[in-house]
This record gives C-alpha cells, structure tokens and sequence, in this order.
C-alpha cells in the first residue's frame, strides 16, 4: 500500500499528541484507592440494607408493626409480626425478617415508614461462604445485640 | 410421517430463496459471536454466515437477558415498579425512571414543582454523560484501543461519586418520584458538579486531541458502515444513529417534556452516516449536556422537590404514553390503565432493540473487523434490547 507524505506526517502527529498526553499523565496525582488497605467514606445517604433505629429513650425500636414496609416491598422480602402489650399505646415488633437475597435496595420500605424506624445501614463489604447468612436477616436481633 | 417429511423439504425449498449464490454453493460458514464474546457487551448473540472474510448474512439473536420487566410491570402497583425501571438500561437508569414517573405523571395530572423538574433535568444530563463514557471507553476497546477506557472512567467515576451523595446508589439510581423526586439536592452536590463542568470541558478537548484526531481511529471509523436515514425510518432507530445519519431527531425537541424547552442547546447532527458521523455525535452532545447543566444550575429555582401525590396512585382507565431521550435514543413508556392500583399493560419502547435490528441490513457485505466497528458505533446496551 502506498501513503502519501501527507499522511506519514499525520500519523507521526498523532503519535506526538499522544505520547505528549500520556506522558502529561505521569505528572498528575493518582487517583486509585488501594482498596482492601484504605477505603472511601460512605456518603450519608448510601443504600446498604436496612437496619432499625433505635429509640434514644427507651432503647427499642420505634416500629410498630404495621406492616407497611411488607406491602410496600416490591419483592416480598419482609416479613413482619407484632403484638400489642399491655399497657403500651402502640403495637411493637416482635418479628423482622429481611430476605436479602431477594432485596433491591429500592428503599421503598424506608420511605413508607410512618414512625422511621428503618434507616439504611453503611455495610458494603457483605459477603459470605453461605447463602443462608442472607436469606433471613433478623433485624429485632440485630438490634438486641448491638 | 410422508406429510412431515413433505413439509420440511417444503420449507428447506422456500429459505433456500433467500441462501446468496455462495451459500448455495457451500462455501460459506457460520460463525457465532456471541453470546459471550467480548464485543457485544453483555450476552448478545450474533448469527454470522461468512464468506470468507465477508459476512452474507448477520441474525442478531436476542434474548438471553430477558427478565420479563414488562410482565412485572402487569403484576405490582405503579410504584413497586419504579426499581425496574432503572434495571432496563443500567447505563441510563435516570431517564428509563424519568419515563415511567413522567407517564404516570401526565395521566394522574400530577404537579412537579419546578425545583423537582431542574433537578431531574440536571441529574438526566450528569447520567447522559456518564452513559457516553461507557460507550466511548468500550468502543474504542471493541476497536482496539485500552487506554481511553481510563481516562473516560476516571472521569465518569467523578459523575457516580456526584450522583451516589444524592441518590444513594451508584448505578441503579431510582431517584424520581411521582410528583418530583425522593432527595433534595445539597450544596455539596452543586459546587461539586460545577467543579466537574470546569474540569470536563479540557477533558473533552483531551479526547479530541487524543482519539478523534488520531489517524488510526479516524481510519478505522471513516466511511465505515454508512447508515442511511431511510435506513433508520425503516427500523425506528433512534438518538444518536438517527443524527449521524442527518436527521436532527431528538425527543427533547420534538416532543418536549420538563423544563426542556427552556433551555438553550444545540442537536448536533453529522450527515455523513458512517461510524465516525455517529462517534462524533455522541462526542459533542456531552459538550450539549455540559451546557444544560450549567444554564439548569443557574435557573434553578428554589421551593420544594417533591408534589402532592395519592398514597396509593391508581390512574384513570386509558391508553398513556410519554417518552423521553435516553442515551441510546427515544426511550418511550405506554401504560394502559384500567382503574386499578396495578396496570393492565406496560409497554417499553427501547431504543438498542431497534438500534440492533438495522444491523442485519446495514451489515451486508461488510468486512467482520468493520461490522463490529458498526455495532459498537450503534451503543447497544443487551438489557435494553430484552428487557
């Protein structure tokens, strides 16, 4: 194939332009995070699994069991129960089961809440040997436990 | 069992009518791209039957991503579907969500506030730039090229970090609501995506310099796969195809929806139709959004973010339609409603699945080093074609 002078020129151009931007890269700062060593902050309004607020008085949850969340779900992966005690105004939870391998993370259950009693949690580093570990996450356990 | 057999010849006689000379003789063969290869981005599959080095017949074989979303559409209310919507098209999630709340809008007569309309318009164009550099990066990878795919992530990384402080999701964003949207944008968010309108101006100047003007890209894409206009009134392409063919289509002018026709931009349009007229059009249209973003952080007003709606949206029984430009092209959403909480049918309208059926015309007789040059200039995202 012949080329014509011109179009040596510009490919040798292009070479140029390039090798000039791609050495410009050398000097700018780096931008990769080494990941498993240091990581980015979460931004507030990250969308991790949900979790329940704590009342900052009496130290449960705020839910009351009506069961919003579970209609709200487009997936069906809450299941919630409640009883109403005596002496209490308000139904509270005795059951919240999350399946997380159905879950899409909508956050349409966090909307619906009328008392906001669910929040989303920062974990993103979920992972595990089992499926079962997110098959039923017990968040009334959680919270006991934490 | 004669008659079976009768009927197969039948058949085997009546296709060979459309077997070119070289298939009639056997010298030609199949091959298959797809659905894993690395060019067609996802799980699409293509039917090649080559001659030699040139293909006779291309048959795009869809499918194997199909997740029914139009059926789900038909078994959950109005707002459980929202999720999906930005699952049909992960690269432009906001305008697939954009659609569906619009269309829901206009048949419950729902009122956004301006501030809601702004705000959409801002993070659908945010998303328009991010989808681009996908397409750009993975183009020139489909073509040869791994360095661009850097620099157009280290740029789109700056657009997710945006979006994610706002939305909460880096991807699958289901920011809209009926009636506005679900957050309110802060500060942070503003002065960040003015600091990324300044830095993204020398970057585009960076990739002209650096791919557009390179001689081997522009030998690669130059000339290479013209598609007519007929072409694409033929098969209902859309977006960015349809304006390298010449034909200055674009839904947010044609058929203008939020605060749209307020703003001040340019369709850009390339009548050359071949792979460089459609790579040029994508390029400058990230130039288009830029400056939308930047007249839409000006206007914006202030006031809330999210209007009136009925807690449970039940729509008055009809046929409702609305579209949207997504980045692939006109992305519309037909909702026919029944009176009752869950639709009777949803239909998407996607824009890669007409996108894709020109490829079989447009493909004949074309080298297969240029065919997947066409088929990366057409941006086809597989989710979207399945749905």
């Amino acid at each position: 194939m012949k080329h014509s002078p011109r179009q040596i020129i510009d490919g040798f151009w292009s070479l140029l332009t390039g090798m000039r931007i791609t050495l410009g890269q050398f000097f700018k700062p780096t931008v990769t995070v080494q990941y498993p060593h240091e990581s980015l902050k979460m931004p507030t309004r990250f969308r991790g699994h949900i979790v329940f607020v704590r009342d900052p008085e009496t130290g449960k949850s705020l839910c009351i069991a009506c069961k919003a969340c579970e209609k709200a779900c487009p997936s069906d992966c809450i299941v919630v129960d409640g009883i109403k005690r005596e002496g209490e105004k308000r139904k509270s939870v005795t059951d919240f089961k999350l399946d997380f391998t159905k879950c899409s993370l909508c956050g349409s259950c966090v909307e619906v809440c009328p008392t906001d009693a669910l929040e989303f949690s920062r974990a993103y580093n979920l992972a595990s040997v089992s499926k079962e570990q997110f098959h039923c996450i017990d968040l009334v356990k959680r919270l006991e436990q934490e | 069992m004669r008659f079976i057999t009768l009927c197969v010849r039948t058949l085997a006689v009546s296709e060979s009518n459309f077997i070119s000379a070289a298939e009639h003789a056997g010298e030609t063969f199949v091959l298959n791209l797809g659905p894993q290869h690395p060019a067609t981005h996802g799980v699409l599959r293509v039917k090649l039957t080559m001659d030699g080095e040139y293909i006779t017949r291309a048959e795009p074989v869809p499918g194997y991503i199909h997740r029914m979303h139009e059926k789900m559409g038909e078994n959950r209310n109005y707002a459980q579907f929202l999720p999906n919507t930005s699952r049909i098209d992960y690269l432009s999630a906001m305008h697939y969500t954009h659609a569906f709340v619009g269309v829901v809008e206009r048949a419950a007569k729902l009122e956004v506030p301006p501030r809601a309309e702004y705000i959409r318009v801002i993070t659908s164009e945010l998303n328009r730039i991010s989808s681009h550099l996908v397409w750009f990066g993975a183009f020139l990878l489909d073509l040869g090229g791994f360095t661009p795919l850097l620099y157009a992530f280290d740029d789109r990384e700056k657009i997710l970090d945006l979006l994610e402080g706002i939305t909460g999701s880096r991807l699958t964003y289901c920011y809209y609501r009926f009636g506005g949207v679900c957050n309110d944008i802060d500060d942070e968010f503003i002065r960040g995506t003015r600091a990324f309108l300044e830095e993204m101006r020398p970057r585009l100047k960076l990739y002209r310099e650096l791919v557009t003007d390179n001689i081997i890209l522009r030998k690669r894409l130059i000339d290479i796969g013209p598609i007519s206009a007929e072409l694409c009134r033929k098969y209902g392409a859309t977006g960015p195809v349809i304006r390298g063919a010449g034909v200055p289509y674009d839904v947010r002018r044609s058929e203008p929806y939020s605060v749209y026709p307020e703003l001040d931009f340019v369709v850009p349009t390339h009548a050359e139709g071949d792979c460089m007229a459609r790579y040029l059009v994508r390029m400058e249209e990230m130039g288009q959004s830029l400056r939308i973003i930047e007249q839409a952080l000006d206007r914006l007003p202030e006031g809330p973010v999210l209007g009136k709606a009925p807690k449970t949206v039940k729509l008055p029984p009809g046929d409702y339609c609305y579209a949207v430009e997504a980045a692939r092209g006109r992305f519309m959403v037909r909702v026919i409603s029944d009176g009752k909480e869950i639709p009777y049918r949803v239909k998407l309208r996607a824009p890669s699945f007409s996108n894709l059926s020109l490829f079989e015309e447009a493909s004949q007789g074309m080298m297969l080093p240029d065919a997947l040059a066409v088929m990366g200039s057409l941006d086809l995202v597989i989710p979207d074609i399945d749905r």
